[in-house]
């Protein structure tokens, strides 16, 4: 029963995956038409400056602000597993969570909110692009990297830390020697995801973002709106392989 | 100092964005840029409130979205709980390749996997000309821009974040509480039903929410996918902001979806806590 519904789940889940996969080699100019096979939708991606500047700066984006969300959201999981009980704990907490659950389209109102007041109060930011982008997709993924190294710290505990700083290290020294490479999966898996979750957002792209910065998947929503194309087909393609590649090496490095 | 980066951080980029949102939810829309007045500063009274109840055309499409998220919510439970469980009925050392197998479709960005759909189940698409080909129709059944392909869409979005913490849930129990239940005579079904569903309710009730909640404020894949009449609250917003530019009628807007969802957010909080 479980197996059937697993198998089932699967097929849902593949279905329209590989059959992208599949008329990325179609000639027809009909996107899941078969018109006999041909690479020309790879080529045709290759020579399409838009997709390729929306791509880079895409994924310029995906790594800034991964990697800041990685910065703060460490701090705000330290502070949550490791400074007990302060006042205002429970405000920090839910702060902390609420760009889990907070609807997209409020995100994105309540930022553009922020950075038109900043602007208007500091002159900063001087008007929206690649650095509201980042900073927005950086509060969102900061929110999944802290409940990740929450949970790994709680995990942890303190003994080995304790044994270090028991054994004579500084307490610099502890956070370098013990508890930083310890928690470097987590953070790594942090970084991935909020990397991820910045590739595969529209919403806060297009709240926070202006005329001179069309990230990938706002560039790619607006040519779906018209219809899919085979275009896309070949980048879907592209973006699985290299997707079951990463994810092959890392199940295969885990043993 | 680490408390007081954090404490910024969340100031900044979390608490004053939504006050802000609360702010202008009272401003008054104007000419010029941004749009709008500030409530101190202007003499006309803010209408965005009085607009928002007084047609059935923004409480209705709330109310459309909440049964939307909730039958979502529901589908991605319902389906990723037997998902769940047969990964971790496999052999041990396939399970981590089952999940990743589950996982990888969603490494593709949803836009696309969006638009696979639409190349699905379109009037010419892959699934209604199959059904005429076979003579199961005899002329195209609308499924895109209406609720099949709308469902279909949420459930290939969400289908994760119900997925995982269910998986991660069910993996951590107690597999001796089963063969306990097993060896005093009880049936698979009834062990299922007194200990593991018991054991893992709060886990799936976790888990409608973390699907539930997002999606009641979901704007891409009704967009792509749905049917054009029937408004949802995501798209209300997005409307007013981006077509008609009423920012203080969009940040209201906000206001009332978030008042509808604080009840289901401090729910999550406690089960997560726990």
């Amino acid at each position: 029963m479980t197996r059937a519904l697993l198998a089932l789940g699967l097929v849902f889940l593949w279905a329209p995956v590989a059959l992208m996969a599949a008329f990325a080699f179609s000639d027809a100019r009909q996107p899941f038409v078969w018109g006999g096979f041909s690479w020309r939708w790879f080529a045709a991606l290759a020579g399409n400056p838009r997709m390729l500047e929306a791509a880079m700066l895409s994924l310029g984006i995906a790594a800034g602000a991964a990697t800041l969300a990685v910065l703060a959201g460490g701090a705000l999981g330290w502070v949550l597993a490791r400074h007990g009980a302060f006042r205002g704990r429970t405000l920090f907490g839910a702060l902390a969570a609420a760009p889990l659950v907070l609807p997209e389209v409020v995100t994105g109102l309540s930022l553009l909110l922020l950075f038109v007041a900043l602007e208007r109060a500091t002159g900063w930011p001087d008007g929206r692009g690649v650095l509201t982008i980042l900073l927005a997709h950086a509060s969102l993924g900061a929110a999944y990297v802290a409940i990740i190294v929450q949970a790994r710290l709680s995990g942890l505990g303190r003994l080995l830390e304790d044994a270090a700083a028991d054994l004579g290290a500084t307490p610099a020294a502890v956070f370098r020697t013990v508890t930083l490479p310890l928690l470097l999966p987590s953070l790594a898996a942090g970084w991935g995801l909020a990397f991820m979750l910045s590739l595969d957002d529209v919403v806060l792209a297009s709240f926070t973002g202006g005329p001179g910065a069309t990230t990938l998947p706002v560039l790619l929503f607006s040519q779906m709106r018209v219809g899919p194309t085979p275009e896309a087909n070949a980048l879907a393609l592209i973006l699985l392989l290299i997707s079951a590649l990463v994810g092959a090496v890392a199940l295969l490095l885990r043993r | 100092m680490i408390r007081a980066g954090a404490v910024a951080w969340l100031a900044l980029l979390v608490a004053a964005p939504l006050l802000l949102v609360l702010v202008i939810a009272f401003a008054v829309p104007d000419e010029g840029l941004p749009p709008f007045r500030l409530p101190w500063a202007s003499e006309a009274p803010n209408e965005s409130w009085a607009l928002l109840t007084a047609d059935a055309f923004f409480l209705s499409a709330l109310a459309r979205s909440v049964l939307l998220a909730a039958v979502t919510a529901l589908l991605c439970v319902g389906l990723s709980y037997p998902m769940a469980l047969g990964i971790l009925r496999a052999q041990p050392r396939l399970r981590a390749w089952l999940l990743g197998l589950c996982v990888l479709p969603f490494a593709i960005g949803f836009v696309l996997r969006m638009g696979a759909w639409i190349g699905l189940l379109r009037d010419s698409g892959l699934v209604n000309r199959l059904l005429i080909e076979l003579g199961l129709a005899s002329e195209a059944w609308q499924m895109l821009y209406a609720w099949p392909a709308l469902l279909a869409g949420m459930l290939h979005s969400y289908l994760p974040f119900a997925l995982l913490p269910l998986y991660a849930a069910l993996a951590a129990r107690d597999p001796a509480l089963e063969e306990a239940a097993a060896d005093l005579g009880a049936s698979p079904f009834t062990a299922f039903c007194t200990v593991t569903l018991p054991a893992s309710a709060a886990a799936a009730g976790a888990a409608f929410l973390l699907v539930f909640i997002p999606a009641v404020g979901e704007f891409v894949v009704p967009e792509l996918l749905g049917p054009p009449e029937a408004l949802l609250a995501g798209r209300a917003i997005w409307q007013e902001f981006f077509q008609s530019r009423d920012w203080p009628l969009a940040a209201a807007a906000s206001v009332a979806l978030l008042g509808v969802l604080l009840a289901p957010i401090i729910l999550w909080q406690r089960l997560e806590r726990r």
